[in-house]
């Protein structure tokens, strides 16, 4: 159907196939290495994550060697104070890790996103309210908050992600609503508003589509810091101790020893995932972002698309 | 009963620092279908204030009073829920700036649907079908409909926004400087839709525009704004030929000519602001033919030919003295 008001030469470069249909935003996102690199790092944790309990090798809980046993054949990353398989650990671990990460930036999207969306759409006594909200939360330092908050509501799981998210969306929602705010002015919603649309209709049909891109951008940036702050809580001793995660094997290592015994395969594997899934995060998160300047979603401006012509030289583009 | 009528249209702008701006001063006119009509007047004189004003879309800082009807029913008196089932079923809009109308995260084809599911003119295949015989009717084929507004040139988005702006089969089609930001030859292409527009589907349009010779070319009634009233208006070859207001006349002659065998004449100074009463003409600084009575007497708009009305002293003068003389 397309194909008609199509330029022959260009579908001939294979560029013609109209960008929507693959999605504008993959094909700017293709082509960034960075994104590629953070999206796989992200998918191989989070396929590790969901397939760990068929592939580890031994137990999470029981223990299934010596004390501090160092990397061997039968262990690849030793053992901890337990005598647990720190590989089935790690992959233990990351499971609460990432399920705590994506709660709490989901937690911390809904809030930031709907308080931004509101706040920047309707304006007035509703902008003044929900902002000084976010101006009292991204001012109170964060630890110490989610320190007070989560021993005084004790420590439990749902505890974390609820303080990680509290404490995460004011940013997002700051973003949001000067998005917003722009948008809001566009004719296009005076359009909207003239055909017969309500307020609902234009923030759910015409506001969230154009913020959606930033707000995925925000979601990946979001969960890097979630994972990190659960990381920091747990090793504070502040998480759950029931589970295992990235955090509570740091704590545990550090706690018993395991640096004075010489047992830096407690630690650094452990320390090495965090570090993966965050830099992950943020090289997508960053592409993310760096992609929705808007001249990058025109197909032709593309920074792959033209090339320099050398006036002299040799070659077929020569002249 | 025209089909659009406007009578003592004013409209008042509350300032954030408190005071008021009295941005269109008691306008009127009226409309028949098929009929072309323009608004002429330089920037904030508001024109674009009492199309909205018409469309019920001004901002909440606004206060409207006089009596605009469709049809012979009354729209603005009820305020929101009076206008609205009008919308857009019965009076349209293209907006100043159309291209930028379009939302650029959605289908050209899912935008013209959008107002027909909204007013149950047709919905789902019914209306994206509708969608595309519209596009089809403004010149685009219809397979566009399933493209991104940015994937349009200019010409092809505001023929876009025209066709959002049939959608629903509306009787009065409003043309907010529907031509600016685009380059000559795509402004007469549009003009061109918009004329033969009107004459098929019996449309009454009002143009919109600071630019008068395109008025002068496609429409059959204008009116000359000037600081929010209407000061001269009638049908187009008498304003052309025969002005009667100082405005409208130096309008014409700021104009350039082909030829180049006149001098283009500017208007000195700007328009007076309207957040304060003005006392006689608004117009008379920068007349060139101004009078002392100008000062203290406020000139009414007053008919001197057929359906030609002008709002100047000098008209009311020469009538007397013609009245004096018989």
């Amino acid at each position: 159907m397309t194909a008609v008001t199509q330029d022959p030469a260009l579908a001939a470069e294979g560029l013609g196939v109209p960008a929507h249909r693959r999605g504008v935003f993959w094909t700017a996102l293709r082509q960034r290495k960075s994104a590629m690199v953070g999206l796989f790092i992200i998918i191989f944790f989070i396929v590790l994550a969901v397939i760990a309990p068929f592939i580890s090798p031994y137990s999470a809980t029981a223990q299934t060697c010596a004390v501090y046993a160092p990397p061997s054949a039968q262990h690849w990353l030793g053992c901890d104070d337990g005598g647990i398989d720190m590989l089935s650990e790690l992959m233990q671990g990351g499971r609460i890790s990432l399920v705590v990460g994506f709660a709490a930036t989901l937690v911390a999207m809904v809030i930031g996103g709907g308080v931004g969306i509101l706040s920047g759409y309707f304006g007035g006594w509703i902008d003044s309210a929900l902002m000084r909200i976010t101006d009292y939360l991204l001012v109170i330092p964060s630890l110490v908050f989610a320190i007070v908050i989560a021993d005084i509501w004790g420590a439990n799981l749902l505890h974390v992600i609820i303080v990680i998210g509290i404490l995460q969306w004011t940013s997002t929602a700051r973003i949001i609503r000067a998005q917003v705010m722009s948008l809001r002015e566009r004719v296009f919603v005076k359009r909207a508003r003239a055909i017969g649309s309500g307020n609902g209709r234009i923030i759910w049909r015409h506001i969230l589509p154009q913020v959606a891109p930033l707000l995925i951008a925000n979601t990946v940036l979001t969960v890097a810091i979630a994972i990190y702050m659960e990381t920091v809580l747990a090793f504070l001793g502040l998480e759950d101790p029931t589970v295992t995660t990235w955090g509570t094997i740091l704590q545990h290592a550090f706690d018993r020893t395991a640096i004075s015994s010489g047992a830096w395969w407690a630690i650094v594997p452990d320390g090495f995932a965090i570090a993966a899934i965050i830099v992950g995060c943020f090289l997508l998160g960053q592409a993310i972002e760096d992609s929705l300047n808007p001249r990058l979603k025109v197909a032709h401006l593309s920074i792959r698309r033209w090339r320099f012509r050398p006036l002299v030289g040799r070659g077929k583009d020569a002249i | 009963m025209s089909l659009l009528e406007v009578s003592d249209l004013n409209v008042w702008f509350d300032l954030p620092g408190g005071g008021q701006v009295h941005a269109v001063q008691g306008v009127s006119f009226a409309l028949d279908g098929g009929q072309r009509f323009g608004l002429v007047g330089e920037s904030g004189c508001g024109k674009t204030t009492t199309i909205l004003a018409l469309m019920g879309l001004l901002p909440p800082n606004a206060e409207v009073s006089g009596d605009v009807r469709i049809d012979g029913r009354s729209v603005l008196a009820g305020g929101e829920d009076s206008i609205r089932p009008h919308r857009w079923k019965d009076i349209a809009m293209v907006f100043q700036g159309a291209m930028n109308a379009l939302n650029p995260v959605k289908k050209v084809g899912w935008q013209i649907a959008e107002p027909m599911a909204l007013h149950g003119v047709a919905e789902g295949s019914a209306a994206r079908k509708r969608a595309g015989e519209l596009l089809e009717l403004v010149g685009i084929p219809a397979s566009a409909a399933e493209r991104y507004p940015h994937e349009f040139s200019g010409g092809m988005r505001q023929r876009a926004s025209i066709a959002m702006a049939l959608a629903c089969q509306p009787k009065i089609l409003l043309a907010d400087e529907p031509t600016t930001a685009l380059d000559v030859m795509v402004q007469a292409q549009i003009l061109e839709l918009l004329t033969s527009l009107s004459d098929e589907l019996g449309l009454a349009l009002i143009l919109v525009t600071h630019d008068l010779p395109v008025v002068a070319q496609m429409c059959d009634q204008a009116a000359v704004m000037y600081a929010g009233k209407i000061v001269e208006d009638g049908p187009m070859e008498t304003l052309f030929h025969a002005p009667r207001h100082p405005y409208t006349r130096l309008l014409f002659a700021a104009t350039p000519d082909l030829y180049g065998r006149e001098a283009v004449v500017s208007i000195p100074g700007a328009p007076p602001r309207l957040d304060r009463e003005i006392t006689g003409c608004s117009f008379r600084q920068r007349c060139d033919v101004a009078m002392e009575s100008c000062a203290t007497e406020h000139p009414d708009l007053i008919t001197i030919g057929a359906g030609h009305r002008a709002a100047c002293l000098r008209n009311t003068a020469q009538r007397e003295e013609t009245a004096e003389v018989r």
